[in-house]
């Protein structure tokens, strides 16, 4: 068993492992990271970033009420309705969910206010979409654990419910904000499949970059140098996360 | 109470943001025409037709079928033990644990994709089914080990070593006993496994070859070549078969469990 655990951890670990290869049997270190401070790929990383954080923000504000209601729906059938309207879009793949907008948003029969189709703005839409069912589940399961007596307590002491929630439950449930957050916006640096279609080729996201130099221009090790970036991201990110944790679960 | 009431129209309101995409893409796909109008003019199952007859459709249909199966059956035993381990030895693994679970969001699909082609190529496997099924199996397990550990929470030890202490020997006890008390959590892990498997898209367009791709990765080209109605009717038949899954899982085990949410709200002195 614990032999199977460590396959677990090596398979995992592999995963991360193999991209520095790369870049030695590609030769030249340095150059493709220097590659990467190009114009046109500083553009791509700051367009990341700036949609990575937009998403993230969108998403907190549209997932809180969905999770609020998830967590303290009463009865057992409300309850199931809402978690598979949450999960049915978390399951269904990334290039179904991401067709279906490029069909909102690029039809012919609804005229947007403005463009959205083949814009950051449009794939800013898809990756809040992409992105609520699992800050849903993060924030839920952090409010399931917020006791609802501590509420009706402050409640009860006189607070208005404005107050209630911006004194008891959003401090209580400040862990899966956090988390919600950064795993959110972890996602969303990597992303792929919304900006490749809803961006139509407009809007580079880093991945979009990995992509194209190595599966159109064969150019392995400078794709692998943002793949690097793009996980340098994200683990530093979530290593936050977990310092962030650590002392509430100590605690 | 009107505070209450705006609070369910918002709650609505974002929801129908979650599902009206998917509707939007149902509703079109038994558009009779090629430029899709809405309201459609009629009702046609012509691309239907087309996306089960479209050679390519139906090489990777196959494909996603054999990669899926052979990726949830490798995934399973694996997932198990480990599931097992972890929940058993729980102190020692801890570290484990929180990376396993985490790392198919932590590794971005493109660097792990990546990865997995330079390894592959490294190898000589390129065109390899083989490294589609590995890669699969590697990240489905997460969800496997996740969805076991909550029934080996739940399966009390008492019982296996009652079964020890009445003579069975460990490989009988953990047939008779062990196994079969996991059964729903088994079931759980496969049903997460299929579903994550069948729709992965971005780790496998890395690994796959025109010959060996998986329905999303044939999807995924078709969209960007043609615009007609077939992907929506394809798509129709997926955004289905997700939810008649999910719904399924939350039959078998209750996915409230699964994903955490059994807090104090649920828990009955409370109410």
């Amino acid at each position: 068993m614990l032999f199977a655990t460590a396959l677990g951890a090596l398979f995992r670990l592999s995963v991360l492992e193999f991209v520095p290869g790369s870049l030695r049997t590609g030769g030249a270190t340095a150059a493709n990271f220097r590659a990467v401070l190009a114009p046109q790929y500083l553009r791509a990383i700051g367009e990341t970033a700036l949609l990575s954080a937009a998403t993230t923000i969108l998403t907190l504000l549209a997932s809180y009420p969905v999770a609020y209601a998830l967590a303290r729906a009463r009865s057992g059938r409300v309850r199931s309705l809402l978690l598979g309207l949450t999960l049915a879009p978390f399951f269904t793949g990334a290039i179904v969910r991401t067709y279906a907008w490029m069909l909102v948003l690029g039809n012919s029969f609804v005229t947007w206010p403005v463009r959205l189709l083949f814009e950051p703005s449009g794939v800013l839409v898809g990756l809040v979409h992409f992105s609520m069912p699992t800050m849903i589940l993060i924030l839920a399961a952090a409010l399931a654990h917020v006791e609802p007596a501590l509420e009706r307590a402050a409640a009860s002491l006189g607070a208005r419910p404005a107050r209630v929630f911006w004194r008891v439950t959003l401090p209580l449930s400040m862990p899966g904000v956090v988390s919600g957050s950064l795993i959110v916006f972890a996602w969303t640096f990597s992303a792929f499949a919304t900006p490749e279609l809803l961006g139509g080729g407009r809007v580079k996201m880093i991945a979009n970059v990995v992509k194209d130099l190595a599966l159109d221009s064969f150019n392995w090790p400078g794709s692998a140098a943002f793949a690097i970036v793009a996980l340098a991201v994200t683990l530093a990110l979530v290593a936050g996360l977990g310092r962030l944790l650590a002392p509430r679960e100590a605690s | 109470m009107t505070a209450r009431a705006a609070g369910i129209a918002l709650v609505v309101l974002l929801l129908a943001f979650l599902t009206v995409p998917s509707l939007v893409v149902i509703v079109m796909s038994f558009n009779p025409t090629a430029i899709m109008a809405f309201p459609p003019h009629g009702l046609s199952l012509r691309w239907y037709e087309n996306a089960l007859t479209y050679p390519q459709f139906q090489r990777a249909a196959v494909n996603s079928l054999i990669v899926t199966a052979a990726g949830t059956l490798l995934a399973l035993p694996i997932g198990t033990a480990a599931a097992l381990a972890l929940v058993r030895h729980g102190v020692a693994a801890r570290a484990v644990w929180a990376a396993a679970l985490l790392s198919p969001v932590v590794v971005p699909g493109v660097a792990a994709g990546l990865g997995f082609l330079i390894l592959a190529a490294g190898l000589g496997l390129l065109a390899s089914r083989w490294v589609l099924i590995a890669v699969h199996a590697i990240l489905v397990l997460p969800f496997v080990i996740r969805s076991v550990a909550v029934s080996v929470a739940n399966l009390d030890p008492a019982l296996e070593r009652a079964a020890a202490s009445l003579g069975a020997r460990p490989s009988r006890v953990f047939r008779r006993v062990t196994l079969p008390l996991l059964r729903p959590g088994l079931a759980a892990a496969a049903l997460f496994a299929v579903i994550v498997s069948f729709n992965e898209f971005v780790v496998s367009l890395f690994v796959s070859t025109r010959v060996t791709e998986i329905l999303p990765v044939a999807m995924f080209t078709y969209v960007v070549n043609y615009t007609d109605p077939t992907m929506a009717a394809l798509s129709t038949l997926f955004i289905v078969a997700t939810f008649v899954a999910v719904f399924v899982a939350e039959r078998l085990l209750g996915l409230s469990r699964v994903f955490g949410l059994e807090g104090h709200s649920h828990a009955g002195p409370s109410r």
